[in-house]
């Protein structure tokens, strides 16, 4: 765990006189499972577009698989793997049809992409559905697909924000099993969600609020320091302070 | 380069999976010929009128030198029957045809109504509804002048349309409706293709990848291009089958200003889509942008010379004007690029700061 896949130092995003990112400073170790928590609007999702080289930052800097977000994008681009809450494969085409999209997007050769999408339809015993529409597919299936697609081109860092939205209980758990067996194999995954279960799943979280970082590090930490029994509890004491009269005055 | 052959054949899968969208676009220009052909007139003044005068006497006479005095009409033939009036109509030398019935002198004299049949070419409904309205004008005041001397006369007025028989606006209007097809799948299905990426997400996905801007534009609108220049091909091919319409000038120079205008659609289609984020609204902005201008402000319907001179300024910021006298200029004229470059450079002009404005607004979502 020395190689770091995040870097992010200061980093800072204003929209006119709304500062959407406000100087957040965090670092992701390689392999390691990253829960990026917060309310909506909190700034997560401008985080993320600005370390997926989508938005340029105000000022700060933020370097991921080892390249800098500004300077180095294309180089960026190539090294990461991101699946939006709007899950992004597309619905008129076959399974195969957009593993072939997506791996010809990052370069992939044609040969490499049968044998891995093979490779993960098999994985997600979904064989029989290489060739089917998209559309005609179940949700959780979709994002299960969405995820591995996301996948095929083997990124250093994978940004999910928020996969699991609308699926059910079972399939959340199958998708985590995934996430935990992609990190085993060395991809680090920056995963945002509003599961606070989930959020317990992480290695390590940090929890965004009104544009910082309000608190970070491993869930049972975070916990314990806060001296409540769930994330969810300590969630809504950092999102909403006014409704929390107890817990962190105590501490 | 393979990424964005991907991308490309990825565009061509979602428009031929989409078969009612395919069907639509490229047999809606091939129906707007037809339906247009036969519907079009666009003239108003200086009617050309045939008389049909089986008897003439003092009364007739009287009456026609009316017509001739009215300044509206200008008299092309006086025939004997009204059998003779079909060629004068079908060679399009009549636009509008009086006949007097046999006795209608007597009739007149004898106090008694007589008939008068007016015959126009209402291949564009509201101008024949104009010219016959033109005739009953001075029909009426003829009627007026006589009551006013005591010598009160019954003139009954009888209509009957005849539909396009020339089919020459065919020749005028195809140009305008090639402008109106490029607009529709160019600028239309450009901007709806792309705010659909939008809606499912999946735009957010090409932008991190590492496709660059312009290859993610390039790859949504080729296909498009293509589909429009083919448009263009079925619809001068049946303007020639079906009307005869004709291509005097270079077809090569007529195809190149096709691409021409097309950029421009695109490059419209593109800043449409930048500035919605939903189907709807992308549809909405493309009709009003795009199709109501070029329908109503391109000189293809409607005659630029006769709107009034604010409306006539407007007119010049529309392409499509610009393409219709392009189109006109090669197809009826004969003309080339030595004659019609002010026209081209306009339109390179336009094509020049919307794409610039349309890859700005493209490359804005990465600022």
């Amino acid at each position: 765990m020395s190689e770091l896949a995040i870097e992010v130092h200061d980093l800072t995003r204003v929209f006119g006189s709304f500062t959407a990112v406000d100087r957040i400073t965090f670092d992701v170790a390689a392999g390691e499972v990253f829960g990026f928590l917060g309310a909506n609007g909190a700034g997560k999702t401008t985080a993320i577009r600005m370390l997926t080289g989508l938005l340029r930052p105000t000022s700060g800097s933020a370097r991921v698989a080892g390249h800098d977000v500004v300077t180095a994008t294309e180089a960026v681009k190539r090294r990461i793997g991101y699946m939006s809450q709007r899950f992004s494969l597309y619905d008129d085409l076959t399974v195969r049809e957009n593993a072939q999209l997506y791996g010809g997007l990052y370069d992939v050769r044609p040969r490499d992409i049968d044998a891995r999408l093979h490779g993960m339809l098999a994985r997600l015993g979904l064989e029989h559905a290489e060739k089917s529409i998209v559309r005609s597919l179940p949700l959780g299936w979709k994002q299960k697909l969405a995820f591995s697609v996301a996948l095929l081109a083997r990124p250093s860092v994978v940004f999910l924000d928020e996969p699991t939205g609308g699926v059910d209980p079972i399939t959340r758990r199958q998708f985590w099993e995934m996430i935990y067996e992609t990190a085993r194999g060395g991809t680090t995954v920056l995963v945002t969600t509003h599961y606070m279960d989930e959020a317990e799943y992480c290695d390590r979280i940090s929890i965004m609020v009104d544009g910082r970082i309000a608190v970070m590090g491993a869930p049972s930490q975070l916990k314990y320091d806060a001296g409540v029994s769930s994330i969810d509890e300590l969630f809504v004491q950092l999102a909403r302070p006014e409704t929390a009269s107890h817990g962190a005055s105590a501490t | 380069m393979s990424a964005l052959w991907g991308l490309l054949r990825k565009e061509v899968y979602h428009i031929l999976r989409d078969r009612r969208t395919l069907a639509v676009l490229v047999l809606l220009p091939v129906v707007q010929v037809i339906l247009f052909g036969y519907s079009i007139r666009t003239d108003v003044r200086d009617v050309r009128l045939a008389i049909v005068d089986p008897a003439p006497d003092a009364t007739t006479i009287a009456l026609r030198s009316r017509f001739q005095a009215s300044g509206m009409f200008r008299v092309v033939a006086v025939v004997p029957s009204s059998t003779m009036l079909d060629p004068l109509f079908r060679t399009d030398t009549a636009q509008v045809a009086i006949a007097f019935e046999p006795s209608f002198g007597e009739r007149l004299a004898r106090g008694e109504a007589a008939q008068l049949l007016v015959i126009s070419d209402a291949s564009d409904p509201n101008t024949g509804a104009a010219r016959q309205s033109y005739v009953n004008a001075v029909v009426q005041q003829y009627q007026n002048e006589n009551a006013a001397r005591n010598d009160a006369v019954h003139i009954t007025v009888e209509a009957r349309a005849r539909f396009n028989p020339t089919r020459e606006s065919a020749n005028l209007f195809v140009p305008g409706l090639m402008a109106l097809v490029l607009n529709i799948i160019s600028a239309l299905m450009t901007a709806l293709s792309l705010t659909r990426e939008k809606e499912t997400g999946t735009l957010e996905a090409l932008l991190v990848s590492p496709l660059k801007p312009w290859q993610i534009i390039v790859g949504k609108v080729a296909p498009y291009l293509v589909i429009g220049f083919i448009s263009v091909l079925l619809v001068l091919l049946e303007a020639r089958l079906v009307f005869h319409v004709p291509v005097r000038g270079s077809v090569a120079l007529l195809l190149a200003e096709g691409l021409l205008f097309i950029l421009v659609a695109l490059a419209l289609g593109i800043l449409i889509s930048a500035r919605t984020s939903s189907q709807r609204v992308a549809m909405m902005m493309a009709m009003m942008a795009t199709m109501l201008p070029t329908q109503i402000l391109s000189g293809f319907i409607f005659p630029l010379e006769s709107m009034p001179r604010p409306l006539q300024l407007v007119a010049n910021l529309v392409p499509a004007k610009w393409f219709v006298l392009i189109a006109r200029g090669i197809m009826l004229e004969g003309v080339g690029l030595a004659y019609l470059w002010p026209e081209t450079l306009v339109l390179a002009a336009m094509a020049v700061v919307l794409m610039t404005a349309a890859s700005r607004s493209f490359g804005a979502r990465l600022q």
